[in-house]
């Protein structure tokens, strides 16, 4: 359900863009995804399909997701590793005072339009 | 296709949600508003505790209540009967409230006409996390039968919330809730949370959230 709310946002931005740029036709979209951004890729592209075919303007664009890593900083031993992999405890000195560095991006990369 | 052109985006999908949710708390803080956004699981008793806050608060305040559900008007009912003003938001199938939508809902209540908004969010921890509403303070209620172990789950959730109710007290005996894991788990998370058991049905904890809420809403009115 979440990925058809970031779906319908993802088309209102790039409704705005095809105004801006007097575009005719969007032929596909890149996204940037987060590892821990807390959406999931086919999913997303499920929600895509239905709702950009509701558009005239992205109506069949294809949707390119490419992912971009998580990393955690660790406070305690200064370090930083896989969050996936480790999640909130640093593998090197077991503290949880870590923090996300990156990985829950959700970013519209580029279009390629007529 | 030769004219295809690629056009650099580089926007985020959360900046024009941010923006609106920065323009409606800009709104709230010029009327002297404040706007309460109220998280949790589906039937942890969010309609109950507010029930019971509302009674606590509306001889002090003028109260104004949004319900988000994605398709009933059972709670606006529900609140509807205590005397205070209440809206029905329908998400239209989405699982969460986004800042324009609070703001319409602000604007349906009458941002000059309350005190004290509440934005009941749809029953979900995950979601509601992840979109600013725009809210001047957001709290979130676990009750004791979904588990001790909950901040560990939804660890965004618990780390936006500056007030954690944990509701239900009264039915701990029968369930294997530690509260003193619960505590640790949600101040793991969120060092700065305020952690309020609360038992809406027995009106226990109650005077200390009002309290809580009380001070924001003479702080939003300075």
């Amino acid at each position: 359900m979440h990925e058809l709310g970031v779906v319908f946002r993802v088309i209102d931005d790039l409704t705005e863009i095809g105004k801006e740029n007097n575009l005719e036709k969007i032929h596909s979209v890149t996204l940037q995804l987060g590892e821990v951004a807390g959406v999931v890729p086919s999913l997303l592209t499920d929600a895509w399909k239905w709702a950009a075919d509701r558009t005239e303007l992205m109506k069949d664009a294809e949707l390119i997701i490419e992912t971009l890593p998580a990393v955690t900083y660790c406070e305690e031993c200064k370090s930083e590793y896989e969050t996936v992999t480790y999640g909130k405890i640093c593998p090197n000195c077991g503290s949880a005072h870590t923090y996300l560095l990156k990985g829950n991006e959700f970013l519209i990369k580029e279009i390629a339009a007529t | 296709m030769d004219n295809v052109r690629v056009i650099e985006v580089k926007r985020s999908i959360f900046e024009s949600n941010d923006r609106d949710a920065d323009k409606l708390r800009q709104e709230l803080r010029d009327s002297g508003t404040f706007l309460l956004n109220l998280m949790s699981s589906p039937g942890s008793g969010k309609t109950t505790t507010l029930k019971r806050t509302i009674e606590a608060l509306k001889d002090k305040y003028r109260i104004g209540v949004m319900e988000a559900d994605i398709d009933s008007d059972v709670d606006a009912k529900a609140i509807a009967e205590t005397g205070v003003k209440a809206i029905q938001l329908h998400t239209g199938g989405m699982c969460h409230l986004d800042a324009d939508m609070t703001r319409q809902g602000v604007r349906e209540l009458g941002i000059d006409d309350v005190d004290f908004a509440i934005l009941e969010n749809v029953g979900n921890l995950v979601c509601p996390a992840e979109f600013d509403t725009g809210s001047t303070k957001n709290a979130m209620i676990l009750s004791v039968p979904e588990g001790h172990d909950k901040p560990l789950k939804y660890p965004l959730m618990f780390s936006i919330c500056d007030v954690v109710l944990i509701n239900k007290i009264d039915v701990i005996p029968y369930f294997d809730f530690d509260m003193d894991k619960c505590r640790e788990y949600i101040l793991m998370r969120n060092p700065k949370a305020r952690i309020i058991p609360i038992c809406a049905k027995t009106g226990e904890g109650i005077d200390e959230w009002a309290k809580w809420l009380s001070e924001q809403i003479e702080e939003a009115r300075k």
